[in-house]
Parts: C-alpha cells; structure tokens; sequence
C-alpha cells in the first residue's frame, strides 16, 4: 500500500463520511482536537519519523492530501 | 489487575504508598481547610523526585512509565486532592514543553522543572470564556522582536506560586502559547479563596498587563497554541485526574469499609444492614471499573497507540463520576460524621466535584467521546 493509501485508510476509518482528499475533516467539523492528536501519533508510529515543533501546523493535518504531502516531504 | 504489574511497577507503588502516608496524609486534612500547600510539603515530593516522576531522566526527571505514573498518582489522589492537582499541572504543562518546546526552551526550563526546583502551572480559562478552549481573549500584539501579553486567567491551579506559566493567548486570530515567569513586569496574580473543593490548590487569578515576552518564549508555532500544545497538556492532565479520582474512590471504598464495620446500629454492625452493603458493594464496583479504565489508558499509552488520548479521556469521564458518586456514598455510610472536618469525607465529597470540571468539563468530554465512539464504530465495521 502506498503513503496515500495508508494515511487515506486510516482517515476514512476514523471519519464515518465520504471524503476527498482535500476536504479539511476540521473545518468541516468532522473530528475535534483529540483526533489532531491521534493524527500525529499515527504518523509517527506509521511512517517512523518524529514530529518537531515547527511541523505542527494544523494545515499539515486538515486532510488527507495535506498529510500526504507532509508524510512525503518528510520522508524525502 | 494487580497481578499484572511487574515488581518495578510494584516497588514504585509501595514507595509512594509510604511516602503519601507519611508525608502527606497526616496534613492532608490541614492543606484542605488552611487553603494552603505548606512549602515542605512541596520541597518533600521534589526531593523525592514525585513532582518529576513521569518526565524523563536525561533532563533529570524519574523516568516512569505511564502505568507507573498512574500509580503514583492514585496514591497521591487517595491522601489529597490538592497535592496531587500540583503533580498534575506540573506534569501536563512540563510535557508539553517536552514535546512542542525549541531545543533553547528545553535547555533552559526542563532541568529545573523535572527535577521539581521549580513548578509550573497552565494557563488556559479566562473568567468570561468558562474553560471553552477556542474562546480566548488574552492577547498578544507584536513589540519589536517579541510580544506584549495583555488579558486574564482565572482558576489558574498553583497560580500563587508557580515560578513559570505555560499560557494561551491569541495572535490575531491564531492561538498561541507562551511561557511567562512571574515577576515579569505587568504580571500579577490575585489569590482565589474558599473555593469548592482541592481547597489546598492555591488556586490564583493572574492579570497581564502588557507583559513583555521574548520570542523566543513562544512555544510551537503560531496556530498550534490550541491543537497540539493544549491539547497535548490537557491530555496528560486527564490523565492524572482519571487516576486522582480512581485514589478518592479508593479512599471512600476503605474509610466506608471500616466505618461500616466498627460502627452499630441497633445493636448490629452497620455493614449487616442490606442498604449499606448495597452502598459499599457500588463503591466497590465502580472504584473497580474506573481503575480498570485507567490501566487500559496506561496500555494504549505504554505503546503509544494513537487512540490514547480518547482512552484517556474516557477513563477521566468514567472515574470522575466514579469519585463523586463514590463520595456521595461514602457521605451517605457516615451520616453526620461524613459531614464533620473531623474526618476527611466530605473533603472527599468537595474534591471530587471539582474532578467533573477540571481538564475539561463532563459535558465537554461527552462531545468528543460521542465523537470517538462514531469513529470507533466505524473502524470496526
């Protein structure tokens, strides 16, 4: 499974509405702080990297296009 | 449950056991009416290295694992509800800092915070906004190179001596947070007297006017103050409360046990009597479910499972309603002398009001667990 396939996976397991890839689960209201925090646990856990303070910027973690992006960009 | 835990997790309880009893306990009662905190109270759980127990070693914290913290939180919960609230906003706010703080902040704070030579508090509630953690009216406006911090906190936990202050404030529109030493310049605090209960909690308002913060005092980027910064505190924060009042259940199960039992009642113990042993066997379950909640908060944690901090939440709603009905029951076993200071039930009773608000109110959790029973649904179908 690729990057956007798994973080997609993820997020549409947690989120019981259809979503694009850049609908922003936030602002629509779809999820609150605590699944913020379980979005950075899981990146983390999943992808084997550690989260720094100047990533922590909600528009990382809005939707899944923008975590895709994140992931990759961390990755290299 | 007990026979899961390893001989470290053990020895770790026997050691606060004792030292709760021997430290704590005997002015637990004194801290409650007196409204205060005595100093060599403080000075005993930092040279022991309680008040830095759950940080890490390399910064000169006790290194514990959460199921261990969990422990040495009850413990403290169970003797005293004030006391144990300073371990908690010390934890939340010092792992915060942990997790989200420059390398610069680290440096400078987290040696003296996990070694407990000073303390921290959170501030986040704001008199007008109730404790609704996207209402903020502290503000700052950019001052050169830094900021000016103007506004109000209110039921700040420790707020009358705490040296340093993890507090939210807005940037425009964007949360922020920022550590405030007190002392600074435009920083004051006004003490909170006669509150409800954790009477011993020194609880304060702080007013900033204009107070001057370096940059480089802010913690996360701008935006993240709320998400990620408070959030992360007001987890480890649930966390705490969930096994303080697992410790006030606890409480309640044994002084309502041995009342029960020394105690008559036309001419028989009060414990054969069938509606008191229908009070204490409810105490009795629900102290029971709340700490198994607890120990499964402490797994998802130990493994850093990413619904940790919903599991946390969880077992914070659960054993706060525990402690309280816990309480009531206990109140109820006494009669008049649960009403009495002479015993500490009715500091039980007042403690454990207090749970059902702090670090998120019960309503407020309702939401988000509602939320996260939607996704646990769905994940599992």
């Amino acid at each position: 499974m690729n990057t956007l396939e798994t973080i997609k996976n993820y997020v549409t397991s947690n989120i019981s509405y259809e979503l694009a890839n850049e609908s922003d689960f936030f602002e629509l209201d779809l999820v609150d702080s605590l699944f913020a925090l379980q979005l950075v646990t899981f990146v983390e856990q999943q992808f084997g990297f550690s989260i720094e303070p100047d990533d922590l910027d909600i528009a990382h973690f809005c939707s899944i296009a923008a975590l895709h992006r994140f992931v990759e960009a961390k990755l290299g | 449950m007990n026979s899961d835990l390893t001989e470290s997790q053990l020895a770790v309880r026997s050691r606060i056991r004792d030292f709760a009893k021997t430290h704590i306990e005997p002015v637990a009662n004194e801290i409650d009416t007196a409204q205060v905190t005595p100093a060599f109270v403080i000075m005993a759980m930092a040279e022991n290295g309680w008040l830095g127990a759950a940080l890490p070693t390399d910064w000169g914290g006790g290194g514990l694992d959460p199921l261990e913290y969990g422990l040495v939180t009850e413990e403290i919960g169970r003797v005293s509800s004030a006391v144990r609230s300073l371990m908690t906003v010390h934890n939340m706010s010092t792992q915060a800092l942990l997790r989200f703080g420059s390398d610069e902040q680290r440096a400078r704070w987290l040696p003296s915070l996990c070694k407990g030579q000073k303390t921290i508090a959170f501030a986040l509630t704001e008199p007008d906004t109730r404790g609704a953690i996207g209402e903020i009216n502290t503000v700052v406006e950019k001052d050169g190179d830094g900021y000016r911090l103007t506004g109000k906190k209110t039921w700040i936990t420790y707020g009358q001596i705490a040296d340093l202050f993890l507090v939210f404030a807005r940037e425009g529109k964007m949360p922020v947070a920022l550590l405030v030493e007190r002392g600074s310049p435009g920083f004051t605090t006004e003490p909170i007297v006669d509150p409800l209960g954790t009477r011993g909690s020194m609880l304060a308002k702080i007013h900033f006017d204009r107070v001057r913060v370096e940059m480089s005092n802010r913690v996360g980027k701008v935006g993240a103050g709320l998400s990620f910064v408070a959030s992360t505190a007001l987890d480890h924060g649930r966390y705490s409360v969930a096994w303080g009042a697992t410790g006030i259940a606890r409480a309640c199960l044994e002084a309502s046990t041995q009342f029960a039992t020394h105690c008559t009642q036309n001419t028989s113990a009060l414990i054969a009597h069938q509606l008191v042993q229908r009070r204490l066997t409810n105490i009795l379950m629900h102290e029971t479910t709340a700490r198994a909640l607890c120990y499964r908060a402490a797994q998802f944690r130990c493994r850093q499972d990413a619904r940790a901090a919903a599991e946390t939440s969880l077992a914070k709603y659960h054993a706060a309603d525990v402690a309280f009905d816990a309480a009531t029951n206990a109140v109820a076993i006494h009669g008049g002398m649960g009403c009495s200071a002479d015993l500490p039930i009715a500091r039980y009773l007042r403690d454990a009001t207090v749970l059902n608000i702090i670090e998120g109110t019960q309503e407020m959790l309702q939401t988000s667990l509602s939320s996260y029973a939607a996704r646990k649904l769905h994940a599992e179908q």
